[in-house]
């Protein structure tokens, strides 16, 4: 009987509890959108390997490395193996048509990379063909590519019309792999170069390199500074994470402000929720003294008004969380060339769900006081 | 008056309130014994602590002194979760605006106290079918209290209180917001269950018609109990 008096109380004023859940729903949704969104900064972080180092020039990533390095690196105890790129910058016929494109050095790039799939007859055609490039599904889709399509892109780092045959289309092993890179030949880039800028080729941008020993990505990386201290281009190696979180660091107080805004966002619905539930009980107050003089204990009370503030939390939520799905997913189309890797997390529903739960906890806290507190009779004088 | 009669033995009562710094006396020094199955009005003007006496008799309020016995246990000296376990036990309430929970049926407002209880689902329906025929609408069970009309909710208030069977029924205005009909109604009904069913009603009413049911009748007056309402042995003015 207990719960069918919640579920009706919940719904005694019905305006007012469906405003109450549709806004808890939208907050819901807010909240977890924003989440999303720092997710999706942190999506490269998270997708790194621990057996992956990536090793730079030491005064920034604008400056390259000799390809000579690749040979010295090699026999640093510990690697197993070393592949090279540059940052390309290329643009697809307008600046708005942004994604990531990279030269790379193919074979090792992939071994190193086994989150990308290929299939094998694309990888043959791709290493193969100096002018190839391969292009992840999400991109490919975006502009409509297939395989054998002309691909040109207007360097901005590198300047001229560069043109490519797509030979491949990589899917990601899971969902947390960014499926709209875009990469080609690191030698070609590095032949043309000769021609057009000789004092540019036989220059990398990064080396990547994978170790045997995950634990020992420290010393490792130590190790291969020290080859090159006191050389014209000293190195800067750190594990993929750390070269990852580089890039976060540099907008840390934007995703500080959306985390801000995030938890205001579930503040301002928690003070909703309260105003509502503290309506409800002082309109009530006299039937919970009713329940009292009948000999139910203030915890009855306080159970029957939690209930029904979690009755209503539990419903924004769910319907928050529900709706999150495809405003995600519109949100990722609209914005996927900032974003690749925009998906709604299990640990953000989960968090949906505890604020959820949280919120409606802490609303029914001031309005469980005052109905456990008030003296019988003067609850029984509310009424009539 | 034999001692094994007395049901409530009130004993040297006082009890105030305070509103800010004043202190407000609204009872003074209230003896008062009350007999098994008596059917008692209490009256006064408004203000003269009649609903408060009630509520002390009731385990609804604490006195600031003195003793009150009733079934010979000293309610004054029971803690919030003993009276509350005391009140479900051996009190029926009966209000002037009935007060049932709007969003329960006759049925389920009827069934509330017997929840306390540890009877089964199948015993509860029994019980509370009974003290709904007993208030004579058992076509109404499923009604709720607002498409009943006010005496008919003032007769489902009665079922509830009856419902666990209690030692001591109390009414605060029973008949209060009621047309003359209905009022007329559930007095009867009141008069019935303290009669012919040996319960003891402590009624406080505005309404001589009212008083008029009862078997007895004490004045209140300022906190005080008037005349031979004083004594508590004395015997009760005829109503």
């Amino acid at each position: 009987m207990l719960l069918r008096m919640l579920l009706r109380n919940a719904f005694r004023h019905k305006l007012r509890t469906g405003l109450t859940i549709c806004g808890l729903a939208v907050a819901i949704l807010a909240f977890g959108l924003l989440r999303t969104v720092i997710d999706a900064w942190y999506a490269g972080v998270a997708a790194s390997a621990a057996n992956r180092l990536v090793t730079r020039n030491s005064i920034s990533l604008v400056f390259s490395l000799p390809l000579s390095y690749r040979e010295k690196i090699r026999t640093v105890s510990g690697v197993r193996v070393v592949s090279w790129g540059n940052w390309f910058g290329g643009v697809y016929i307008d600046e708005k048509n942004f994604f990531a494109n990279f030269a790379v050095e193919p074979k090792t790039y992939l071994e190193m990379y086994p989150e990308y799939i290929l299939p094998p007859d694309q990888e043959r055609d791709f290493f193969r063909d100096r002018k190839a490039c391969v292009a992840g599904v999400k991109l490919a889709r975006r502009f409509g590519w297939k395989i054998g399509d002309i691909v040109t892109l207007k360097g901005t780092i590198f300047p001229g019309n560069w043109e490519f045959v797509l030979r491949g289309i990589y899917r990601g092993r899971d969902r947390a792999v960014d499926e709209t890179t875009f990469f080609f030949h690191w030698d070609y880039l590095n032949e043309s170069l000769k021609k057009t800028a000789p004092s540019r080729a036989d220059k990398v941008g990064f080396y990547m390199i994978e170790i045997a020993e995950p634990d020992l990505a420290a010393q490792t990386s130590q190790s291969i500074d020290a080859l090159f201290k006191n050389s014209y281009a000293e190195t800067l190696t750190e594990t993929e994470k750390a070269f990852q979180l580089g890039f976060v660091s540099m907008s840390e107080a934007i995703l500080l402000a959306i985390q801000l805004i995030s938890f205001v966002v579930i503040f301002i619905i928690l003070a909703v929720v309260a105003n509502t539930m503290a309506m409800s009980v002082r309109e009530r107050m006299g039937e919970y003294a009713v329940f009292k003089t009948l000999g139910f204990t203030w915890r009855t009370v306080a159970v029957m008004i939690l209930g029904e503030s979690l009755i209503i939390t539990a419903l924004g939520g769910a319907l928050g969380i529900l709706v999150t799905f495809p405003v995600a997913g519109a949100f990722a189309d609209a914005v996927g060339a900032y974003f690749p890797i925009f998906n709604v997390t299990a640990e953000t529903i989960y968090l949906d769900a505890a604020s959820s739960v949280a919120v409606g906890i802490l609303a029914s806290i001031f309005p469980i006081w005052r109905a456990a507190t008030v003296r019988i009779a003067e609850g029984l004088r509310r009424i009539g | 008056m034999e001692p094994a009669s007395i049901i409530v033995s009130i004993r040297n009562v006082t009890k105030s309130y305070r509103r800010g710094s004043q202190i407000l006396p609204i009872l003074q020094d209230i003896s008062l014994d009350i007999a098994e199955s008596e059917f008692l009005a209490l009256m006064g003007p408004s203000g003269s602590g009649k609903s408060t006496l009630l509520n002390l008799i009731a385990g609804l309020d604490h006195a600031d002194s003195g003793s009150i016995l009733v079934g010979g246990v000293d309610i004054t000296t029971l803690t919030e979760s003993e009276l509350a376990r005391w009140r479900a036990a051996h009190v029926g309430f009966i209000f002037q605006f009935y007060n049932l929970i709007p969003v329960l049926t006759a049925f389920e407002n009827v069934e509330l106290p017997l929840l306390l209880t540890g009877l089964s689902k199948r015993e509860r329906r029994e019980h509370v079918e009974t003290a709904i025929e007993l208030v004579r609408l058992e076509d109404r069970m499923d009604h709720y209290p607002s498409q009943l009309s006010g005496g008919q909710q003032q007769r489902v208030a009665i079922a509830r209180a009856v419902v666990t069977d209690p030692t001591l029924l109390v009414a605060d205005e029973p008949t209060g917001d009621l047309d003359r009909v209905s009022a007329e109604d559930v007095l009867q009904l009141m008069e019935r269950l303290s009669r012919d069913m040996g319960k003891t009603v402590i009624m406080v009413t505005h309404d001589p018609r009212a008083a008029k049911k009862a078997g007895c009748l004490k004045f209140l007056d300022k906190g005080e109990l008037l005349d031979a309402s004083q004594d508590a042995s004395a015997e009760c003015v005829p109503a």
